[in-house]
């Protein structure tokens, strides 16, 4: 589905990323973890072509995204959960859903998704940003699902939520992988990124440095703890 | 607004770079030369030139070390040449006392500009200072001693201090020139005192300035009337130089025009204003004598300033050199 | 009917009013193009009481050589400004798009010089008189005032074009993109939408607007190439009164604005002209952040 090769990024003259490589295929989800401040967010915000300049191969499909313009990129079947949930506070929790275009065929219709949603439905004429932050993560996933977009970039969903939030939306990934959706999430709560995601790839300083099978995360516990410094 | 962004002033160049002893060098050449050129050049361009290089160093004391882009700075110009001028010519005051009060009554509208304009920020503070000065502007249209549209002729230049005739023209000349050298001293030593570098700190980051215990307001606004008063002083000087003052030097085109002298001489530069106060006013001299539209040749400059030429001349030069100018 | 107002005849403090609101009209139409292309682009348009003034010159110029009459010009001037429009935002804008509002000022400073002074250049300073159409002569006696046909035209006609904007802004789907574009450009760039066309359209669309209104002045006042320039001063003192944040805020505070100066012309008429400028400084000190806007 998605192969990174060899990809780096500035951010104006900062050099963040440095020789990024890693894969996933359909109906994946894999995670990339490791500290703060590696990369994992320029990571997904260089597959969108967001960074101020990036080099190497990005290919969706076999075929060569990098330096395509961003919205050209979203059409190929991209769809981004960003870090900061990107609710638009000038529209109503409706108009955030519907705001990303359709971009190929296959996306769940608007019913299935307030199915998926039903708190959505309830509060769809409130103010986008009235929403509690769990809702507020909820309706950031639920719009990209519409669009049919087949690879989801998630950064972070969990971050700040309640347990119990945490959980739906650990059964919502579980759900959407089984509806055929691939997902690359970046995450530093590694119990939640251990219940849903097949793959773990590691960095450190811009770099992919390890990858862990979920099934191997037991034997390489050690390892792995040294990676994330906890 | 977009917080991300490039602030419209030179960057600060290393410092060091230039010595004490070069700049004094340097000075003293530059007096030099400005003390022989009347008798090389005509000496009322260089009085013209001289007077708006005084407005454009006053106009860069506020973009250049606090940030903030007065699109008003006409008012105090003009308005201190109104003042001079009816104060010269009905008054009959001498011409040092004239000028005194055309600089005093710049740098009380520069407070009351100032006061109003500092509540608010960045692109808004220039549509507030552009505003407020098209207000004075039809006062000063409407006003009775200010003579409508035909302005005030015929101002006499008086004698200095009762002594010196400044109807000789390089009476007149060293007069401005004293005047001048006087006002780019003084903007210097501002800029060097422990008051200006609160200024750049608040240009540079002004939060922090605030949170660093300074009082913000307090500074930019002592900066607004000591730009506004700078100003009113070159508007003085101006009006008893071309003996007139007329709505043309109130108007927010002559606004424009002090932005232009500072953003191509280089925006925070000392010597900047002065070289772009020069060219612009050689540009305009030129201009007069073609047929060429000159508001549009002037328009260009502006867009190609801003769009390639964003550090200005002394800027550019000082960025190559890596030196402050 | 009505008696005497505090000593003002009915008909003059009428037209006045009416000339106020014709006025606002024209403040509402420009500083809601301003407070959209500021949403936008981050950039303060001093260029638009420019293209104020070439919307009314396209009309003229469209009756003069071609012999285009008023109705059809309502379109081709719009449309001309905004192709106008595309060209500075391609060539110029696109290009100071990340640097500090004030580059934005100053370079449309700069065109509105360039674009008067082309105008100047070619028709000088007096004014070219535009006939209203003939469907729009005349007027009405409406007992306690005469109201001109024309004039009642511009009021109606430019508060129908503000709540269209207004409609197309809050209400359909292309207004949901511009709302969240600006917000979250990037963001909405990567959900597929490609933001620098929309970018383009809403500057062109905004300036559209002024040229609009151009046309609408040209019967009122003479076509002349400074028709725009003192007037977009007026309007940036209406933005900073009404804040830009919102849409529906700058069209009351322009309608708003224009009967104040127009009540002020019966009563003080000396001070006519600074009104609305000692407005902004009053509402400076008591709500510095605008009326509508957000602190």
């Amino acid at each position: 589905m998605l192969s990174v090769r060899d990809l780096t990024g500035y951010y104006g003259e900062s050099h963040i990323l440095h020789g990024v490589e890693f894969q996933i295929a359909e109906g994946e989800v894999v995670t990339l973890i490791g500290r703060n401040g590696v990369g994992k967010t320029t990571t997904l915000r260089a597959i969108l072509g967001l960074l101020d300049r990036q080099e190497g191969s990005i290919r969706l499909q076999g075929e060569e995204i990098l330096g395509l313009r961003t919205d050209r990129i979203a059409r190929k079947g991209i769809g981004y959960v960003p870090e900061d949930r990107g609710i638009f506070a000038s529209l109503t929790v409706e108009e955030n859903l519907l705001l990303p275009p359709v971009v190929k065929p296959g996306g769940l219709t608007t019913e299935e998704v307030y199915g998926l949603f039903p708190r959505l439905k309830e509060r769809r004429k409130s103010q986008g940003t009235k929403l509690s932050g769990g809702e507020q993560q909820m309706l950031s996933i639920a719009r990209i699902l519409r669009t049919g977009a087949r690879l989801l970039l998630m950064d972070e969903p969990t971050e700040g939520l309640a347990p119990v939030i945490v959980q739906q939306i650990g059964s919502i990934i579980a759900e959407l992988k089984r509806k055929g959706f691939t997902i690359l999430l970046v995450e530093q709560n590694f119990h939640f990124a251990s219940g849903v995601a097949d793959r773990h790839y590691v960095m450190e300083d811009g770099k992919v440095v390890d990858m862990i099978p979920n099934d191997r995360l037991e034997a390489e516990r050690e390892k792995l703890q040294q990676y994330l410094g906890v | 607004m977009a917080t991300e962004t490039q602030t419209p002033v030179a960057a600060p160049a290393p410092s060091g770079g230039v010595g004490q002893r070069a700049w004094l060098f340097v000075s003293l050449i530059a007096l030099v030369l400005l003390a022989l050129a009347p008798f090389v050049i005509y000496p009322v361009f260089l009085m013209k030139a001289l007077c708006f290089a005084l407005f454009a160093c006053a106009f860069n004391l506020l973009i250049g070390y606090v940030g903030l882009l007065s699109f008003g700075h006409a008012a105090f110009f003009g308005g201190a040449a109104y003042v001079t001028a009816h104060a010269a010519k009905v008054w009959l005051l001498p011409p040092e006392l004239a000028i005194l009060l055309g600089t005093l009554f710049a740098g009380v509208c520069g407070a009351a500009v100032g006061a109003l304009a500092i509540r608010r920020q960045g692109i808004y503070f220039a549509m507030t200072t552009l505003a407020l000065s098209q207000m004075l502007f039809f006062v000063f249209l409407q006003a009775p001693f200010t003579g409508g549209e035909d302005g005030i002729q015929g101002v006499p230049r008086g004698h200095l201090f009762g002594l010196l005739d400044l109807n000789d023209p390089y009476a007149m000349y060293f007069t401005v020139l004293a005047i001048f050298v006087g006002g780019f001293w003084f903007i210097h030593r501002i800029v060097h005192s422990p008051f200006g570098q609160v200024l750049k700190a608040i240009r540079e980051n002004e939060q922090r300035a605030t949170s660093l215990g300074y009082d913000v307001s307090r500074y930019k606004l002592m900066a607004f009337i000591l730009s506004a008063t700078l100003a009113g002083l070159a508007g003085s000087t101006k009006a008893l130089v071309f003996q007139l003052a007329t709505l043309t030097d109130v108007q927010w085109q002559m606004s424009g025009e002090v932005v232009l002298m500072t953003l191509l001489g280089g925006i925070g530069t000392t010597t900047g204003p002065v070289i772009g106060a020069f060219l612009v006013v050689m540009l305009q001299n030129y201009l007069a004598t073609t047929a060429l539209p000159a508001t549009v040749v002037i328009g260009i400059v502006f867009i190609i300033c801003v769009l390639v030429f964003r550090r200005g001349i002394m800027g550019e030069i000082g960025h190559l050199l890596r030196w402050k100018l | 009917m009505i008696q005497d107002l505090l000593g003002i005849p009915p008909q003059a403090l009428f037209g006045q009013l009416l000339l106020g609101l014709i006025n606002g009209s024209f403040y509402a139409l420009l500083s809601l193009g301003l407070a959209v292309i500021f949403g936008m682009l981050h950039v303060i348009n001093f260029a638009h009481g420019a293209l104020y003034m070439v919307g009314a010159f396209v009309a003229w110029l469209l009756m003069i050589h071609l012999g285009i009459g008023y109705w059809p010009a309502l379109l081709i001037a719009p449309l001309v400004v905004a192709a106008f429009g595309v060209l500075i935002e391609r060539t110029m804008l696109v290009r100071i798009a990340k640097m500090d509002p004030l580059y934005g000022l100053l370079l449309t400073f700069g065109l509105a010089l360039v674009i008067e002074g082309v105008f100047r250049h070619f028709y000088g300073v007096s004014g070219q008189p535009y006939p209203p159409p003939p469907s729009l002569q005349g007027g009405t006696n409406l007992g306690f005032m005469f109201l001109p046909t024309y004039r009642a035209w511009v009021v109606v006609a430019s508060l129908v074009v503000c709540l269209g904007t207004w409609y197309a802004i809050e209400r359909t789907k292309l207004g949901s993109y511009l709302r969240a574009a600006t917000e979250k450009p990037q963001l909405v760039q990567a959900m597929g939408i490609n933001v620098p066309a929309l970018v383009t359209l809403t500057f062109a669309a905004a300036v559209a607007l002024a040229g609009f209104a151009g046309v609408l002045a040209a019967p009122m006042y003479q076509v002349n190439p400074l028709m725009g320039s003192n007037l977009i001063i007026v309007v940036f003192a209406v933005v900073v009164i009404g804040g830009m944040g919102s849409i529906l805020g700058a069209v009351i505070t322009g309608f708003g604005l224009g009967i104040v100066e127009g009540l002020t012309k019966v009563f003080y008429p000396e001070a006519a002209n600074i009104v609305i400028f000692v407005v902004m400084a009053i509402v400076l000190l008591v709500k510095p952040q605008g009326l509508f806007g957000k602190a």
